[in-house]
């Protein structure tokens, strides 16, 4: 076996020096009976030929976004990756490295960390950022719990555009104990009245900018009555590249970002591994779940940087921490870091505007096509279509046609939504102008 | 000296400056490498991108029009800066890396390589279902071999890390106890048991859930004693979190007995599986009687840690709990494989799913990485890893057995072996000290000051990874190491690390005046 350094000589050699006969007496405690006599019935051992094969064939039934013009996001995003990420990455001593806890060996992990965190709290507008969460939509669970931490109230209301899966999770893990859930309904038309639904028994309130319709609005009105009411204002963003053209939600009043980091850095995958952005007004750093990294010196007074602030952690405080979190995002951290590196603000801006202009393009042009009408008022590079009959056929049709056009509504908010004509577009740079004119063509075909 | 709560150090002492200054302050291959804040730019770039079209904005006036204050540097830069950077750091692929309870295994490049193939990296969650059927039925496939590994019937795979993975499976028992009580009613339960031994991840999953916990002591062989447990339980306790084999490198011997006495009283076993590894093929939890369990893909089968993850943490279900398994799971119809996301529409089989844990269906690229581990060992090479795994830290602990002490006596061990300080008395040395030692002979340390059940705890983990001559040296190192401690020689290692990037580093100083983010000396 390639991977198993011992050969049976050492084996041997090593029960002798140990005192035994068979590897079996090492395993005496296990109770009688309950030591496998026999091998778990599965494949033995293959080569590496013999694996590659195999999983080649079963990558080759999915149909990779690269291959076809492709408009799907609602939370994950097609962008482009640079090659120098992967391969950065890819470095051995990132890559099989563990979690720094040994900071005179691992100055490279954490400088990186400190560098990640100042560049998201940099893009949010916000003062401090942790070193990541697992995804967008665990940190947004994070943050309206650090919420019930900080103003001691237990209900979060939620938008109803922000993403159905974000708020099952919010839901899911704080259904316990007296915590509850005020949740909007969909507005996909923008206009929403959260305002109205803002009371002095809210926690924080919970916006998602763009929303998963893709609409942009402005949050300042939401932030001056939450903080009235004494909640905090929660701002969900899953396209960060969109931070690149709008203004942050630092600016309009944010205390908590809670943000999908894939857009940078990351691929699709499926849907995992992604990469938590968390960041929030300093004053509440100590309520923060997950790790922190900071700035220090070490004996000789050279700047180094350690994990800190860990009292507020489990491996510390057990109970009484503020999150059970241990393991996060930490090379997901690192490519967004590197791409945001490469990217630098210009390049960040550049590809936001990209991204924007595309999307008007498409949106224009789609908005030319009988039966199908553009909703979303103002948007960044997302935005939502009502077609004409049923979204799910539609969307067949356009898969039949070698499109993959975006995401039904009714998909994220179920068939009793009433959204069963709404199509969510995605339009990145990784859109070309051919891929576009596939898309209006083959939808005006569908139309017809 | 300041001290934390475990009696471990968190600042440096008085250090002679090292002498071999540079003008550079580089030292040959190793370079000092300044912050991208410091060296970087707004207008530098590393990435060309086409025109922007003309176009009429849509943005609601919602420009963004202050700087941002993002430097960016040029692709070789760029390069330059990370690769030093990625110097710094040990990792697996350079040395052993003995941390107990981390199983920092190799991690195969295979792996990566599948897992970067377009048909699995390149997919969106949301694209349609029949255009990634490849990727359900690889989840199906890793679904089945973790069922078949731990013996358990279902398998919940959504969960992002061991931690978020205890978190499913204590939702699950919470879910499974809300139902009974609306069913046959009864009050709720409101305690959890967890072992003094256990990982912090336990207590902070039963808090972050509303439980209080109950902590039971260890016996004085380092394992838990089924009668502490019956002593425990009581009508208002939900479930027990246990980890087996437990943290201090043991096979918990009564832990059938356990799992009898705990659903006796109506409670669930929760199995924290973070050390599979050293029973992989040879012990099926389910044969235990285990309600539910995570198991870390990042540490049992390879799936690499990324200096801090991504994790990924499916846990398996009992009969008794699968009902309640989490959103979105993948089930198999005439027409192909579904992967139900919304209960509701599509509920079925008496499922009655908790919630949903994360936005998609859990780490793919982890799946791939994990699945191509088992594929390759298969199940005789899986056997193996754990014989060897086990084999290669008691060879350890026979090797340093006579300079070191073992907390519960000569006997031994699973995949890790766990030694305590009191062979350091008097000798003005600490397991800190000795593990920043082990830095400058080129070594990570192992865990420290964990389980908490042992004074100074040193647990070292080897994993299948090490050869016999990586493990001779390594056992003539750390002889060395302890002989020099053991005749004064205490400068060594009260004044290392001398040779890594950094000396000690002030942990006091940087929590009392946090400085989190890059504020440029010249801002105001």
């Amino acid at each position: 076996m390639r991977y198993l350094p011992l050969t049976e000589n050492d084996r041997r050699a090593m029960r002798e020096a140990i005192g035994i006969a068979d590897v079996d007496e090492l395993f005496a405690s296990v109770p009688a009976g309950k030591l496998l006599t026999k091998l778990p019935d599965l494949p033995r051992a293959k080569s590496e030929m013999e694996v590659e094969r195999e999983l080649t064939t079963l990558a080759a039934l999915n149909t990779a976004a690269g291959s076809v013009p492709f408009f799907v996001g609602c939370g994950a995003y097609k962008h482009h990756v640079p090659a120098s990420v992967d391969h950065l990455i890819q470095r051995s001593e990132f890559l099989t490295s563990y979690t720094p806890y040994q900071p005179e060996i691992t100055q490279g992990t954490l400088q990186v960390l400190f560098e990640f965190q100042t560049q998201v709290a940099r893009l949010t507008g916000m003062k401090v950022a942790n070193a990541s969460m697992y995804d967008g939509s665990t940190g947004a669970a994070e943050a309206v719990l650090m919420a019930h931490r900080i103003t001691r109230r237990k209900k979060a209301v939620l938008s109803g555009n922000l993403h159905p899966h974000y708020a099952s999770v919010i839901k899911t893990l704080s259904h316990h104990g007296s915590a509850g859930v005020l949740a909007l309904t969909a507005a996909p038309h923008g206009g929403e009245d959260i305002i109205a639904a803002i009371d002095d028994t809210a926690s924080c309130v919970v916006v998602q900018y763009p929303d998963v319709f893709g609409h942009v609005q402005n949050l300042q009105p939401i932030a001056d009555a939450a903080h009235k009411a004494g909640a905090l204002l929660i701002v969900v963003v899953t396209e960060i590249v969109a931070l690149g053209a709008l203004k942050s939600p630092g600016e309009m009043g944010a205390d908590i970002v809670a943000a999908e980091g894939q857009s940078i850095g990351n691929g699709l995958n499926f849907g995992g591994p992604y990469v938590g952005l968390f960041a929030s007004r300093d004053k509440f750093v100590r309520q923060m779940p997950g790790r922190l990294c900071g700035e220090t010196v070490d004996a000789e007074g050279r700047r180094g940087f350690v994990l800190t602030l860990s009292t507020r952690e489990q491996h510390i405080r057990r109970e009484k921490a503020t999150s059970n979190i241990c393991t996060n995002s930490g090379l997901c951290a690192l490519a967004f870091t590197i791409h945001m590196t490469l990217l630098g603000e210009a390049g960040l801006r550049k590809l936001a505007a990209l991204n924007h202009a595309n999307a008007c393009d498409l949106a224009e042009r789609l908005s030319d096509i009988g039966g199908v009408e553009i909703i979303t008022p103002a948007f960044f590079n997302e935005f939502t279509m009502r077609v004409r009959g049923d979204a799910q056929l539609v969307l067949d049709k356009l898969a039949d046609a070698g499109v993959l056009g975006g995401v039904r509504a009714s998909r994220l908010y179920g068939s009793n939504a009433g959204l069963d004509d709404l199509i969510i577009v995605a339009n990145t740079e990784m859109n070309t102008d051919a891929d576009r004119a596939a898309f209006t063509k083959a939808l005006t075909d569908v139309m017809r | 000296m300041p001290m934390n709560t475990q009696g471990r150090p968190t600042q440096p002492g008085e250090a002679t400056q090292s002498n071999a200054a540079t003008f550079s302050g580089n030292s040959g291959l190793d370079h000092e490498e300044a912050l991208i804040f410091e060296i970087g730019s707004a207008n530098k770039s590393g990435v060309d991108l086409p025109e922007i079209p003309a176009h009429t904005q849509r943005l609601g006036g919602l420009e963004r029009r202050a700087p941002i204050g993002l430097p960016g540097l040029s692709e070789p830069e760029t390069m330059r800066h990370y690769v030093r950077l990625s110097r710094q750091n040990y990792a697996i692929d350079s040395g052993l890396y003995p941390l107990g309870s981390c199983t920092m295994k190799h991690n195969a490049r295979l792996n990566e390589k599948m897992a970067r193939l377009p048909g699995f990296g390149d997919l969106h969650p949301l694209q349609p279902q029949k255009t990634v059927q490849g990727a359900l039925i690889l989840m199906e496939m890793l679904a089945g071999y973790l069922m078949e590994l731990t013996g358990m019937p279902a398998v919940a795979l959504s969960p992002k890390a061991g931690a978020h993975g205890e978190l499913c499976g204590m939702l699950a028992i919470k879910a499974a106890h809300d139902a009974r009580v609306a069913r046959e009613g009864g009050a709720k339960r409101s305690v959890v048991l967890v072992p003094e031994s256990a990982h912090g991840t336990n207590p902070a999953t039963a808090a972050f859930m509303g439980y209080s916990v109950r902590s039971i002591p260890a016996r004085d062989d380092g394992t838990v004693a089924v009668d502490a447990v019956q002593a425990a339980l009581s009508p208002d306790v939900a479930a027990i979190m246990l980890t087996n084999p437990n943290t201090c490198g043991l096979f918990e011997p009564e832990v059938v007995a356990i799992a009898q006495a705990v659903h006796d009283a109506g409670a669930y076993f929760y199995c924290d599986g973070a050390n599979f590894n050293a029973i992989v093929g040879k012990v099926r939890p389910g044969d235990l009687g285990i309600d539910a369990m995570h198991i870390n893909l990042h540490k049992t089968f390879s799936t690499p840690h990324g200096g801090g993850g991504p994790g990924s943490g499916p846990v398996v279900l009992s009969a008794a709990l699968a009902p309640y398994a989490p959103l979105p799971f993948v089930i198999k119809e005439a027409a192909g494989y579904r992967l139900v996301e919304d209960i509701t529409r599509e509920s079925g089989e008496g499922r009655q799913p908790f919630g949903r844990l994360t936005a998609f269906h859990g780490q793919m690229g982890m799946f791939v990485r994990a699945l191509t581990y088992m594929l390759s060992h298969g199940a005789d090479g899986m056997r193996a890893a754990s014989e060897d795994a086990v084999l290669n830290a008691n060879y350890i602990r026979v090797g340093l057995r006579d300079l070191f002490s073992q907390p519960f006596g000569d006997r031994p061990c699973m995949h890790e072996v766990l030694f305590d300080d009191s062979w350091l008395k008097g000798t003005g040395i600490t397991t800190l000290d000795f593990a920043k030692a082990m830095i400058d002979e080129g070594y990570h340390p192992m865990t420290m000051y964990f389980p908490l059940v042992v004074h100074g705890a040193m647990l070292i983990e080897p994993t299948e990874s090490e050869s016999k001559a990586s493990l001779d040296q390594f056992i003539g190192t750390l002889g060395a190491l302890a002989s020099a401690a053991k005749s004064g020689d205490a400068q060594r290692f009260t004044e290392a690390p001398r040779f890594a990037p950094r000396r000690r580093l002030d942990e006091t100083k940087a929590a009392r005046e946090p400085r989190l983010v890059y504020t440029s000396p010249t801002s105001p």
